[in-house]
């Protein structure tokens, strides 16, 4: 039967070992295919303020965007090809609640700048590669 | 009670149930919103009341999980706290941080970042918070006689929770490097490191209930600990799937996180086996149901209601959407909420010398609280997958399907209120117990 000290030697080299894999894996990713699937010559300073504006006003406690976030409001990862620039800023720009079916947004009254600003990273995210993300409906005839 | 300083745990435990009370109520505002009745939107946007939801989640956890510590460590290594005053200059600060950040959310102040909203200069704050709390109870336990596994699990769940924090300061440009180190936090907390403070909690919980000898139970720990680490630091892949990194974490990932239910299995038939071995004597029963019931609810619902989503054939689809939020609620309150109430349960009476067991209200709370998020789940579950079908398969827009699933949040709201009265009663019995005292002491050595 197992003893105590075997039991600690599985906890402890399990856990090292994994997370080497882990660390491994990590590094291969970051350094390999972030660059090329998010396109990061694309990150212009535009695309970073957008991701500022975007982070200082918690979009995400409403919104998903690579499917991360709250469940509120519509995933915003292709929103730049689904609805369009204008769309987009009429949105972010309007000085009452904008909702389109009911659910209410903040009234956010962004300047054009400002707009634009997240009008670019919206724009910039839509582009990254996503293994398929988010999935066509294929029940839809 | 054996140590003096084990008081301090008392009011670590009180700002937990205070802050638990204040979650739920941001809870109903959302259900609410849901349903269609946002008539606080002006003041309390969604996204502010799902900021508070989850990060006042995350505080009285942690406060229970420090007050969990500071009663087990002194009482393990049979040493005094090596500095109470401080100890309370922690929590008053811990409470202080708190209460800033979510004042912070009503008033735009934060970063948008799910789980880790707190801006980074509050952040720092939380830094030194935890590192004195992490000094004290280090500490204690290296001047203590004894050092044993339940306490050095605790303790090292507890530092590489602190550690873990780090990587969710770094300001990254790029939204997929973001996402990637926010779930080395994220995920590594919930899936790794909190599992082992839950396991030492466990542990401990289980020696003193069952009476079974401690080599046996210890044992068991680590091999429960080493399964949560094989399969969950690697199970981080499955929140990489669809974020902007490459293919090989969908294999392993989704290998990994198919394994990660046998961590939780492990310590349900672990807790289960150890009780039936035990002696059955311990008064406490209300403790015992708490610890018995966060090892099953934990395993239903972090280990199979994670795994019901987490391969990434079936997460292409529910990715994002209120499968999530179903699996999120009972893996949360299964794992982590019940065990901070089952210690809460435990060390009550040992505290105050008053022996409330087997009260009527003490079940009730055990009892409708489970059952009330039982029936969230559900609610969570049904909405879920027909937002999957109806958005992600058929092709609907958002907001129309939210439309049709709208009803779902009428029996959630319905089954959160049972949810809320057993919490009620829990409170009850926490006021109904009264401060500690000293006098607890002489009755535990009698």
């Amino acid at each position: 039967m197992l003893s105590k000290s075997q039991a600690r030697f599985f906890f402890m080299g399990g856990t090292i070992v994994t997370f080497a894999i882990f660390l491994g894996l990590s590094w291969n990713s970051l350094s390999n295919e972030v660059p090329k699937r998010t396109h990061e010559e694309n990150l212009t300073p535009q695309v970073i303020r957008g991701k500022q504006i975007w982070e200082s006003n918690n979009c995400m406690g409403c919104h998903t965007i690579l499917g991360e976030g709250a469940y509120y409001a519509p995933e915003l990862t292709k929103v730049y090809d689904r609805r369009g620039e204008a769309y987009i800023k009429a949105a972010l720009m309007s000085k009452t609640p904008w909702s389109p079916r009911g659910r209410k947004m903040v009234a956010y009254a962004f300047s054009e700048e400002k707009a634009d600003d997240v009008v670019a990273f919206l724009k910039w995210i839509g582009e990254v590669d996503l293994n398929g993300f988010p999935p066509k409906p294929d029940l839809k005839k | 009670m054996k140590y003096k300083s084990q008081k301090v745990a008392y009011w670590f435990f009180a700002l937990s149930m205070l802050l638990l009370s204040l979650q739920i109520v941001y809870g109903f505002i959302m259900g609410f919103a849901h349903m269609g009745m946002d008539g606080l939107h002006s003041v309390i946007p969604f996204n502010t009341a799902r900021a508070v939801h989850t990060n006042l989640l995350v505080v009285w956890l942690l406060s229970g999980f420090m007050g969990a510590a500071y009663y087990i460590i002194p009482e393990e290594a049979q040493h005094e706290l090596v500095n109470v005053k401080l100890a309370y200059i922690q929590l008053i600060t811990l409470a202080l941080v708190g209460v800033v950040a979510i004042v912070g959310y009503h008033f735009n102040y934060w970063e948008g970042r799910k789980f880790l909203e707190i801006p980074r200069p509050l952040d720092w704050l939380v830094v030194v918070n935890v590192l004195t709390f992490l000094g004290l109870i280090v500490t204690t336990l290296f001047k203590g006689k004894k050092r044993t596994t339940t306490s050095l699990v605790l303790t090292m769940g507890l530092v590489f929770a602190a550690l873990l924090y780090l990587p969710g300061m770094i300001w990254f440009d790029n939204q997929t490097m973001d996402s990637f180190f926010r779930w080395w936090v994220v995920h590594l907390w919930v899936e790794g490191v909190w599992e082992l403070i839950m396991g030492g909690i466990l542990a401990y919980l289980l020696i003193k209930i069952t009476g079974v000898d401690r080599e046996v139970i210890e044992k068991w720990l680590y091999v429960i600990v080493g399964l949560t680490f094989i399969s969950g630091i690697l199970g981080t892949g499955h929140h990489y799937y669809y974020i902007g990194v490459g293919k090989v974490w969908l294999i392993v990932g989704g290998i990994f996180s198919a394994l990660e239910p046998l961590a939780f299995l492990g310590m349900a038939l672990f807790a289960i086996s150890m009780y039936r071995k035990g002696e059955k004597k311990h008064p406490n029963k209300i403790a015992l149901s708490w610890t018995l019931g966060t090892a099953i609810v934990s395993f239903v619902g972090a280990g199979l209601l994670g795994l019901a989503h987490t391969l990434p054939q079936v997460n292409m689809y529910t990715h994002g959407t209120l499968v999530t939020a179903m699996h999120g609620h009972l893996a949360f309150w299964g794992a982590y909420a019940m065990i901070v109430l089952a210690i809460i349960s435990y060390t009550m009476p040992n505290m105050t010398g008053r022996k409330l067991f087997d009260t009527t209200t003490g079940l009730l709370a055990f009892w409708l609280s489970n059952i009330g998020m039982l029936g969230m789940t559900v609610a969570f579950g049904v909405a879920g997958v027909a937002q999957v079908y109806l958005e992600r398969k058929v092709g609907l827009e958002f907001g129309d399907v939210q439309k049709e699933i709208q009803v779902h949040f009428f029996i959630l709201v319905t089954c959160a209120t049972l949810f809320t009265t057993g919490i009620i009663c829990y409170i009850v019995e926490f006021v109904k117990y009264g401060r500690p005292t000293d006098e607890a002491l002489e009755i535990e050595n009698n």
